[in-house]
């Protein structure tokens, strides 16, 4: 009796429709990395407590009722922003970039907190001036989402700026900016490009050079790019089979495990894994809209919302990338790809999910 | 009424996010829809395409390394070119026993210790995979012999390559440079400069001189070609192949038969000569005593050479042109006289009594003049024709360093002239806030007595002497020292003039000028310090001596040529510049211990120039070794 309560009581704030999609996916990620990493299981264990971890921060952001959150969103945000600064002078150059902080017992990575921190901050906003939003209001969110993307796309890192930035713009959306806006700001970045072209450091020219022609840079860059789409054309409908894909065993593809695990899954899997994927991913982004629709507050609807469009946008932008259709930018395949911060920030966001969905509806009952 | 309208407003707000959801989710659809065509164009419709490619993945794709730019004087005389050459390779993982193939090798093919040794350093410096010669410059008859019984070595190959090669050797070696086999932290710094695919063909990088400096323009643009392998890893056939675009051609300001009559004119003696273009900053020669074989550098110097080289008291890989350091001695006496003109602090027409000696008031020490007895009375223009001590001692008192030091930087010593070779040093022209950061100590007023005739703390290169002539013969007018003339594209042919860079204009007063100018004419004609070198020359030169002390001469002694050791003798200075009336030339010629000026710098000075303005290719040269000389300064 106690131990059933108990239980009652584990699994209460859990949604048990995302958590089953985000268990195949999960489990989808194992069955790769064990390919991608040559059989390595140390590679499988370490990814296992890399999820291990990410669902314990899940449970507990999930149990977490939703004022805990709204309360955390300054200082975190304003956390986050103080670390960014200390990266852009103290941080560690790691292959011409600065994006790690040594803070004694371990490196972090502070861009990845913002991943976080930026949509709760434009969301308490929104929430604080939610009677009386006016042009000043989307202006100053806009400035909370510009000051942490500028120091990050400064390291540089323009993958993770522009995720960030993406992020930001959905509460900006969701939260109603005017049509008129967007287009304006639309006409304004179409037509400063060239200027923003001439502050792109060298590499990042390359790499949006490289998407164009990725053969003209064959023996550079490109390579990688070429070498991901020979594997994903390669796999065909029903794919090599699994352990069998020639591109990734014979080491043609760099960054298996990680950026370019999706093009080891297509490989050996073919279209249809691919639709598998997709459809995997598609349930858990409708899952994210039917939370962000019943969602109670302002705050928790911009919170769901945002936190769904961007978890499509990582798994749009890999895909993307791998596929030859957008610039590698550095982005790692959502739920699939192996990493612990990101796991735990990715998860993370589905546990605001859960507690928006199960809080909402204890205040219901 | 006030709660109906908050109402009415969370309804309208709620249907507006839900219309801005349902665009999120058809902007969702979309983008997904556009994955799903994207794969179903490369797995179903491409899918046969990428199914090739991945099988003879395999595709290697192999680069074309372009062929190095040729460097020329501005006459087009070649100072460095490539050739081919057949040389033995071998690709490390491909073979069984490495020691075994080798000593099999050598049974067929001449293969040295040395070659040995530097295959050993080759193989730590480079990666399993990549094919490294063992043998460089087959003959015929090794490449025949080899041939026949190819099948015996797997793993090893003969390959035509380029080779790079410097007729000049000694000569020119400071200024040309060499390359040699890329090293791992040029291979990093090309990493990380995104340099390093385009050095995936290379096997070598410039190391000094014009090969560093120039290294952008001259290595080309590497070609590659993607090659369709069989299992073995031999070649099939070439899909598509991106040829490579040689690196350009560069011509340089150099005369190369100028630098040779300079090079000769040197001796035996060690040191330096840089001559200037002053009309617009080309340097024409550029010697540094001894050189070096550069050709030995390129495929990794033998042991004994190295230590030879490196090892010499003569310190041969020394370039003292750009880098040697030393007191400028009397050749600023001009740039003197021209400072205490310029403030104010002598008329031409001012005289003092030479005793032989100077005293700061108050102070017993003397400051000895060269010539014992003294120089008489000394004006201006005679201070520089005899290289007087004393009057610069008077004039350097009079000016102070602060003065000194600002007029002296306008010249440019104490900085780098900006010539476009790496490694420049800056020299020192010494100032009250230098001493103070360097020493910890004020600046005394002795010390602005030494600097006046330039053995205090004062440290010039040979081409910052050579720069500052080249700008006092033009009037003031100064452009930058630059060895590069043209840039040649390779294919086309076209050429590319690089544009002077005018430093600066000093503004000097034009009488100034012109009686600090004729005061250097006198120093070469009969009654100057320079006169035997002077002598009968068919055009009129300008010229100043100077001394380098190398050891300290306490007081009340006296310094004695013949009786100091040679490495201890005084270096010797002199600038020159001709014709007078339109200066084509201006330089600066350093001799290590070659005692006086008169004797050793200036006959060197005055070959370059009769070759130079008449074409006047020397005999032999021989140095008078005169005893006597010592009273020229």
């Amino acid at each position: 009796m106690i131990k059933r309560r108990l239980w009652q009581r584990f699994i209460t704030h859990l949604d048990p429709i995302l958590l089953a999609l985000l268990g195949l996916l999960l489990l989808i990620s194992l069955v790769v990395i064990y390919s991608a990493s040559d059989g390595n299981w140390f590679r499988v264990l370490a990814q296992m407590t890399n999820i291990l971890v990410a669902c314990v921060a899940l449970w507990i952001v999930a149990n977490m009722p939703l004022h805990y959150l709204m309360r955390a969103a300054v200082p975190v945000y304003l956390l986050g922003l103080v670390l960014l600064i200390a990266v852009a002078f103290f941080g560690e150059i790691t292959n011409g970039a600065r994006r790690w902080l040594n803070i004694g017992v371990t490196t972090i990575q502070p861009s990845e907190l913002m991943r976080i921190a930026v949509p709760l901050m434009m969301a308490w906003y929104f929430e604080k001036h939610e009677a009386i939003l006016t042009l000043k209001n989307y202006f100053i969110a806009t400035l909370l989402l510009l000051l942490p993307v500028a120091l990050i796309a400064r390291q540089p890192d323009l993958g993770t700026a522009i995720l960030i930035a993406a992020s930001g713009f959905y509460v900006l959306f969701l939260a109603g900016i005017s049509w008129r806006i967007i287009l304006t700001f639309l006409i304004i970045s179409v037509a400063s490009m060239p200027l923003a072209w001439s502050t792109l450091h060298d590499y990042q020219r390359h790499r949006i050079m490289m998407l164009l022609d990725p053969a003209q840079d064959a023996l550079g860059r490109g390579y990688h790019t070429i070498q991901a789409i020979i594997a994903v054309g390669s796999g065909g409908v029903v794919g090599k089979g699994y352990l069998s894909g020639t591109q990734a065993h014979l080491d043609f593809l760099p960054e298996r495990t990680t950026d370019f695990i999706f093009a080891v899954y297509s490989e050996e899997f073919g279209l249809l894994g691919n639709l598998v994927l997709l459809s995997l991913y598609l349930f858990v982004i409708m899952r994210g809209f039917v939370i962000t629709a019943h969602a109670s507050t302002y705050f928790t609807r911009l919170m769901a919302g945002s936190i769904t469009l961007t978890f499509f946008t990582y798994a749009f932008v890999n895909m993307g990338m791998v596929s030859g259709i957008l610039p590698v930018v550095g982005v790692p395949l959502p739920l699939i790809s192996y990493g612990g911060t990101s796991m735990v920030i990715l998860l993370l966001g589905f546990g605001i999910l859960m507690s928006i969905h199960t809080h909402k509806k204890l205040v219901q009952t | 009424m006030k709660r109906h309208i908050e109402f009415k407003d969370t309804q309208r707000e709620i249907h507006y996010f839900r219309v801005r959801l349902a665009l999120s989710l058809g902007f969702v659809l979309l983008l997904l829809l556009i994955l799903l065509a994207r794969f179903v164009y490369l797995q179903v419709m491409q899918q046969s395409h990428y199914q090739t490619l991945a099988e003879n993945n395999r595709i290697s794709i192999v680069p074309i390394a372009p062929s190095r730019g040729l460097i020329l004087d501005r006459n087009g005389v070649i100072l460095a070119h490539n050739y081919s050459a057949y040389t033995l390779e071998i690709t490390l993982n491909k073979v069984v026993d490495l020691k075994a193939t080798i000593d099999e090798l050598a049974k067929l093919i001449d293969i040295q210790p040395g070659d040995r040794k530097r295959f050993k350093r080759l193989l730590a410096d480079n990666r399993k995979f990549e094919s490294l010669p063992i043998r460089n410059r087959l003959t015929d008859d090794e490449v025949a012999r080899f041939s026949a019984q190819r099948y015996r070595f797997p793993g090893v190959e003969i390959k035509a390559r380029l080779f790079r090669e410097y007729p000049y050797h000694e000569q020119i070696s400071h200024l040309v440079g060499y390359i040699g086999r890329i090293n791992e932290g040029e291979a990093a710094q090309l990493e990380e400069d995104e340099m390093a695919a385009n050095y995936r063909g290379s096997d070598y990088i410039g190391k000094t001189g014009i090969e560093r400096s120039y290294e952008g323009e001259l290595h080309g643009k590497t070609g590659f070609q993607q090659v369709e392998v069989d299992a073995g890893g031999r070649e099939v056939r070439v899909l598509s192949r991106t040829p490579p675009i040689s690196g350009s051609n560069l011509v340089l300001t150099i005369d190369a038969k100028l630098q040779e009559v300079a090079e000769q004119a040197f001796g035996n003696y060690r040191g330096a000569l840089v001559a200037i273009d002053p009309s617009n900053g080309e340097v024409l020669a550029f010697v540094s005593k001894p050189g070096y074989d550069p050709n030995l550098f390129i495929d990794g110097i033998d042991e004994q050479s190295w230590n030879e080289l490196n090892n010499s008291p003569d310190v041969p890989l020394n370039n003292r042109a750009l880098r040697g350091q030393y007191s400028p001695g009397s050749t600023i006496k001009p740039f003197m006289a021209l400072a205490g003109l310029h403030y104010n602090k002598r008329a031409p027409s001012y005289t003092i009594s030479d005793p032989g000696y100077f005293n700061l008031p108050g102070s017993r020490h003397r400051y000895r003049d060269w010539k014992k007895d003294g120089h008489g009375s000394v004006d201006l223009f005679k201070s520089i024709v005899v290289s007087c001590d004393t009057y610069y001692y008077g004039l350097a008192t009079e000016l102070g360093i602060d003065n000194i030091y600002s007029f002296f930087s306008e010249f440019g010593f104490g900085k780098k002239t900006g010539i476009d070779m790496e490694g420049e040093v800056s020299g020192l022209m010494p100032s009250q806030e230098w001493k103070q950061k360097r020493y910890k100590q004020k600046w005394y007023a002795g010390d602005t007595v030494s600097v006046g005739i330039g053995q205090g703390y004062n440290l010039v290169t040979p081409l910052q002497l050579a720069y500052a002539t080249a700008t006092l013969a033009n009037n003031g007018v100064a452009y930058r020292p630059h060895l590069l003339k043209e840039v040649q594209n390779s294919r086309t042919s076209e050429k590319q003039a690089l544009a002077t860079t005018l430093e600066s204009n000093l503004n000097l007063n034009s009488e100034h000028l012109a009686l600090v100018k004729s005061a250097m004419v006198a120093v070469t004609q009969p009654g100057g310090t320079a006169a035997k070198a002077g002598a009968d020359a068919p055009y009129t030169f300008a010229g100043k001596t100077g001394t380098a002390q190398v050891i300290g001469i306490k007081q009340g002694e006296k310094y004695i040529e013949s009786k100091i050791q040679e490495r201890h003798r005084d270096h010797a200075w002199f600038m020159a510049f001709a014709p007078f009336d339109q200066p084509k030339i201006a330089l600066a010629v350093l001799v290590e211990n070659g005692g006086h000026g008169s004797s050793t710098a200036a006959p060197i000075a005055r070959k370059v120039l009769d070759y130079f303005l008449l074409g006047k290719v020397p005999q032999p040269l021989l140095i008078e070794d005169d005893a006597e000389g010592v009273e020229h300064d």
